[in-house]
């Protein structure tokens, strides 16, 4: 049994003593414990299910790199799934729950997978859901939908605080083990900006779990020694439980900064911080991660890394079983083998799948008495739920039993591979070293900077230092390299000495025994996180999945939260083996950013609800959110819909708001519409380019409605233009398009046309624009006082800037609803004060407030054309009926090159037209497609669409505008709208003008 | 994420404050030119893997479109000039030929 000796070990406070649950089941760690370690410490091996086959699984590392140990924790809004056991430091109160099991967590039903295994090889999937199609929507989707994914996903909004935070630093040195603490100290003695971090909540990594000496003191008590140092130099920062996640072109690097215990204690009131950093030089002291050698029955609880075993009894006091078994293909696994027996328990055997090794380590271990067989395998774990034996066999051969071994856990290694992810983010390159078995980094084809200079600088066994002796010349070297990029830096070179440790080589077998049949191999698993084994890999390159990248899709290898960071190299390896090539030439997938999972709280940062996308609001919203308004979003903008009556639908609101400002006066906030100045003495001329009209000879004092068009030759923004004075033009633009029209026009006077002396201005939001609309509304206006509008002073399209109700204001005579309408500018901060003054002396007149559904109403009825519903960025204004407004005189313009190609004068082209319903009950879809109808193959064909459709209050039946190919010539033709259930609308082609078209009521 | 000496600003900016405007130093086509010249000005673009020269404005900062000179394999910068520059400038050239020397702008 797993369990927590006497001893103690080097992280843990024995005094503070915290409970858990798991399960339910109420347990107790200590601090300094992760959740790993707890758990362990309460014998509790089997602690989760496998994704694919439900097999029992316990846990097999003590870090990032952990496969198995995936839990779930809190609950309510603070429930999480899928948080690595061995990365969570142990909280008192916190919730575990164990994943992936119907039923309990001993008793899975899900378990019955693994009977079926041989029908759920790689690539099922794909093989086995085809047929027969009904059973996908009632029978496969339903099941794989419910069995699919790792833990359950939240169900309410998370209710933590996220933020992120940007830093500069000069050097960022990644991983706080022997080889990063010392490099920061030798940076932070030359001066530099320093920022350390560590993945883990304590310093010290691997090496904390050794037995050597720094100049003399002991590990442990070394760090501690140089953690305090540090600290005493001011432009050191040292930051634990931070992931660096991500490294991006231009030394751009995403860190992740766990805060859930200080946020647990009340010390912050973040959960997990996003770094978003700039450095000039990075070192990676990343480490290595040990990989488990394969063999049948290596999942089952109790199985676990070497360097596991090791870290769980030395920093947690943690004995992985009374009776251990080590295997391993290299040295450094012995080290696991020693310490356990140095505390008294039984190891009674070290399988050693070399023929021989004359290390250190193994000397030491054979002169403590430990048995070692070279030239061995494990042919077969037994056990289900915990190991409680081997069997041993010749590594050569096909496994047959030697000897069966009692035991209750077994430390296993593969060997090292350095941790390279973050090598590779910004395109570093990796070498296999075939002494070292793992790969390197290139440093010939080492990730650049925007300056074309390396920026990434490894260290310790990241770079292949695994002896601790070798580490500080290896450092000494580097900084140097480093800090010739500094200017007046000088290197500050303490003395380190470790006494060096002889290492026999490590063997680049992974797989025991060499000659394991199909029986075996079917247990052998290489992936434990998606339950993929060696059969599994063997059946994919069969059928032709060679190439890595094709392989990790087809059999899920190295996905989901672990990455692959224990299987991907052994899963590499077997690959080259089944196609007869050597590993690097197999290469490895694409290591992408981030390193480890990160929540998604900490991406979204502070942007969530309101700031998620703050909406703009004009002056008079407070207003129209008083008076019961519905709303429309606009871009970026909040606009009233329409304000229906407490006894009204919205339906019903709309049909009144245009009914009554059709008879008498209704006011719409207009505000939104984009207001852009183009002022100095090229501005007509350069207007003149922008808009397909000439709007340099507009007279001081008139308006002129203006489109533009792309380079293409398409429509995308109108508006009406004003000339203020000599030198300066006032554009309105659509709602939408006021930035987008105001950078086009920036873009072109900068990179086109700066010769023209030419100033723009985006004004929008200076003015509150308001619509006064309806037969009445010049009467309202007299009543205001202040300017003279009579008909024979102010004609349409006339504006003056004068005052109304005493505030200062510019009146247009343009209409959208074609009634006798004025757009009315004034200062923003008078906007509020004037819209109420329109209301005290409009009661008379009956004034309605009208919304944007009532404005396309009233616009549609009149066949005015409205962006981003006749216009789709392939409509020219010929399309739309709106030639005349084309200059025929401009040299250029524009879009005016486009428009002479051949097909823009395609008579076949869709050009806009009116449709009328036959059947006048029957309401158009928006969008819905045309065709000539009237039966037959020939008629079918879809010549055109529906481009804007609303019910007309004014005459009683609803209206469409559609874009029809060879609109004009199919006016009084019927068309027909197909419907579902093969039913259609017919309809008459007539003029999108609907009302009113001599326009006598807007030019009264 | 890219970074760039902005150089009316005088400044390095972040891409998350520019804007990216394509293919820089294209000639404008208007009325007069042929079918096959307009559609080249419209469609017709490099996309090289190797050094690009590219429009850039610096939106959320001065509000001003500059070009820079990149390698869009290795992402070096090797300059950045104004927007009203009609070809790319000696310094920039010599800045390019000095890191590549056989690259040849075409």
């Amino acid at each position: 049994m797993s369990a927590r000796i006497s001893k103690g070990g080097r992280l843990l406070d024995p005094s503070k003593r915290l409970s858990f649950s798991f399960n339910g089941r109420n347990l107790f760690g200590f601090q300094g414990d992760t959740l790993a370690s707890a758990l362990l410490a309460n014998d509790q091996v089997l602690i989760g299910r496998s994704f694919k086959y439900h097999r029992p699984r316990g846990i097999v590392s003590s870090g990032v790199e952990e496969p198995n140990a995936l839990m779930s924790l809190g609950h309510g809004a603070n429930f999480e799934p899928n948080r690595s056991a061995t990365t969570i430091e142990l909280l008192d109160g916190l919730e575990v729950i164990s994943q992936n099991h119907l039923g309990s967590l001993e008793w899975d039903f899900g378990f019955i997978n693994n009977f079926f295994a041989k029908i759920f090889p790689a690539g099922f999937y794909y093989k086995t859901f085809m047929q027969p199609r009904i059973a996908w929507k009632h029978l496969f989707e339903p099941i794989i939908r419910n069995a699919a994914g790792l833990g359950r996903a939240p169900s309410l909004p998370d209710e933590a605080s996220y933020e992120h935070f940007y830093a500069h630093v000069d050097v960022l040195v990644v991983g706080a083990g022997l080889a990063g603490l010392l490099t920061t100290y030798e940076l932070g003695k030359s001066g530099l900006n320093v920022l350390l971090v560590e993945q883990k909540h304590f310093l010290g990594g691997h090496a904390l779990s050794g037995d050597f000496e720094v100049n003399g003191t002991p590990i442990a008590a070394w760090i501690e020694k140089t953690k305090q140092e540090l600290a005493n130099l001011e432009n050191v920062q040292i930051k634990k439980n931070f992931t660096l996640v991500g490294i991006h072109d231009h030394r751009y690097l995403i860190g992740y900064e766990n805060l859930e215990v200080a946020e647990r204690l009340g010390q912050s009131a973040i959960r997990h911080r996003l770094w978003r950093l700039r450095t000039k030089k990075i070192v990676l002291a990343t480490g290595a991660i040990e990989r488990p050698l394969i063999f049948a029955g290596n999942d089952i609880p109790g199985v676990m890394l070497s360097s596991a075993a090791l870290e769980f009894y030395k920093l947690y006091g943690i004995s992985p079983g009374d009776r251990t078994v080590v295997v391993t293909n290299n040295d450094l696994a012995y080290l696991a083998a020693i310490n356990l027996h140095d505390a008294g328990l039984s190891v009674p055997l070290i399988i050693d799948v070399r023929d021989s090794s004359n290390g250190d380590l193994p000397n030491l271990s054979l002169s403590k008495g430990i048995r070692i067989e070279f030239g061995k395998g494990i042919s077969s774990v037994l056990g289900k739920k915990r190991v409680s034996g081997i069997e041993m066999c010749s590594l050569k051969g096909e496994g047959s039993v030697q000897e069966t071994i009692p035991c209750d856990s077994v430390a296993v290694s593969g060997g090292w591979s350095s941790t390279l992810h973050l090598w590779s983010h910004c395109g570093g390159k990796l070498i296999w070293d075939y002494k070292l078995n793992t790969f390197l980094p290139n440093s010939s084809k080492a990730p650049t900077d925007e300056n074309g200079e390396n920026f990434i600088f490894v260290v310790g066994s990241a770079a292949g230092s695994f002896c601790p002796s070798q580490i500080p010349q290896n450092i000494k070297e580097t900084v140097s390299t480093l800090l010739n990029d500094f200017q007046g830096v000088k290197q500050k070179t303490t003395k380190i000495l470790i006494r060096e440790i002889r290492y026999g080589d490590c063997d680049s077998t992974f797989v025991t025994p060499e000659g394991a049949g199909e029986k075996l191999k079917t247990k052998c698993f290489i992936d434990f996180q998606n339950d993929v084994k060696l059969s599994d890999l063997r059946l994919a390159t069969q059928e032709g999945y060679e190439s890595v990248e094709h392989l990790k899709r087809y059999t899920t290898l190295g996905m989901a939260t672990d990455q692959g960071k224990l299987s991907n190299i052994n899963g590499l390896k077997y690959l080259a083996n089944l196609v007869g090539k050597e590993i690097e030439h197999v290469g490895t997938t694409t290591f992408r950013p981030p390193y480890t999972p990160i929540s998604l709280g900490s991406i979204a940062g502070e942007a969530r609800k309101g700031l998620f996308k703050p909406v703009r609001k004009t002056p008079l919203h407070f207003w129209h959110e008083a008076n019961g308004a519905v709303w429309e979003p606009v871009g970026d903008w909040k606009r009233p819909y329409a304000y229906p009556k407490s006894n009204e639908t919205i339906e019903q609101a709309v049909a009144r708001e245009v009914t009554s400002t059709r008879h008498s006066l209704g006011i719409l906030d207009a505000s939104t519409l984009g207001k852009i100045i183009v002022s100095g003495p090229d501005a007509g001329d350069f207007l003149d380019l922008l808009y397909t009209n000439v709007m340099s000879n507009l007279k001081i004092g008139r308006c002129r409605y203006g489109l533009m068009c792309n380079e293409n030759g398409f429509l995308f923004d109108d508006g009406v233009v004003a000339r203020l004075s000599e030198e300066s033009f006032l554009c309105h633009t659509t709602t939408g398009g006021a930035e987008r029209v105001h950078s086009w026009m920036e873009e072109w006077h900068q990179t086109e046309w700066w010769g023209k002396k030419v100033f723009i201005q985006n004004v929008t939001e200076q003015y509150t624009q308001i619509t006064l609309a309806g037969p009445k509304s010049r009467l309202l206006l007299e009543k205001l006082g202040g300017s003279n509008i009579s008909s024979e002073n102010f004609k349409p399209l006339d504006f003056l800037e004068g005052k109304l109700a005493e505030i200062e204001a510019r009146i247009f005579r343009v209409s959208f609803s074609g009634e006798l309408s004025f757009e009315i500018a004034i200062p923003s901060q008078n906007g509020v004060e004037f819209w109420q003054r329109c209301f005290e002396v409009g009661s008379k007149f009956d004034i309605i407030p009208y919304g944007t559904e009532a404005l396309h109403v009233m616009r549609a009825e009149k066949g005015f054309i409205m962006i981003g519903d006749e216009t789709d960025g392939t409509v020219i204004p010929q399309d739309l009926n709106l030639g005349w407004a084309v200059s025929k005189k401009k040299k250029d313009f524009i879009g005016k090159r486009a428009q002479e190609r051949i097909f823009m004068a395609d008579p076949c082209r869709k050009t806009l037209v009116g449709l009328s319903l036959q059947n006048s009950s029957d309401k158009i879809p928006d969008g819905a497609a045309v065709i000539i109808g009237g039966g037959g193959k020939r008629s079918n064909e879809v010549i055109g669409h529906v481009t804007s459709t609303y019910f007309s209050p004014t005459l009683n039946k609803p209206i469409a505008m559609a874009l029809l190919k060879g609109g004009e010539k199919l006016r009084g033709k019927s068309i027909e709208i197909p419907m579902e259930f093969d039913k259609a609308l017919k309809a008459t082609v007539v003029d999108p003008k609907f009302y009113d078209v001599e326009g006598s009521r807007q030019n009264d | 994420m890219l970074r760039f000496i902005c150089p009316i600003c005088n400044l390095p900016a972040d891409e998350t404050e520019l804007t990216p405007g394509g293919e820089a130093h294209i000639q404008r086509k208007g009325p007069g030119s042929s079918d096959s010249e307009f559609y080249e000005y419209l469609f017709e673009r490099k996309n090289p893997l190797g050094i690009h020269f590219e429009r850039w404005l610096h939106s959320y900062g001065c509000g001003k479109w500059f070009h820079a000179a990149r390698c869009t394999k290795t992402m070096e910068v090797f300059g950045t000039y104004k927007a009203q520059e009609v070809k790319p400038p000696r310094h920039i050239i010599d800045n390019i030929k000095k890191k590549r020397p056989n690259w040849k702008n075409e």
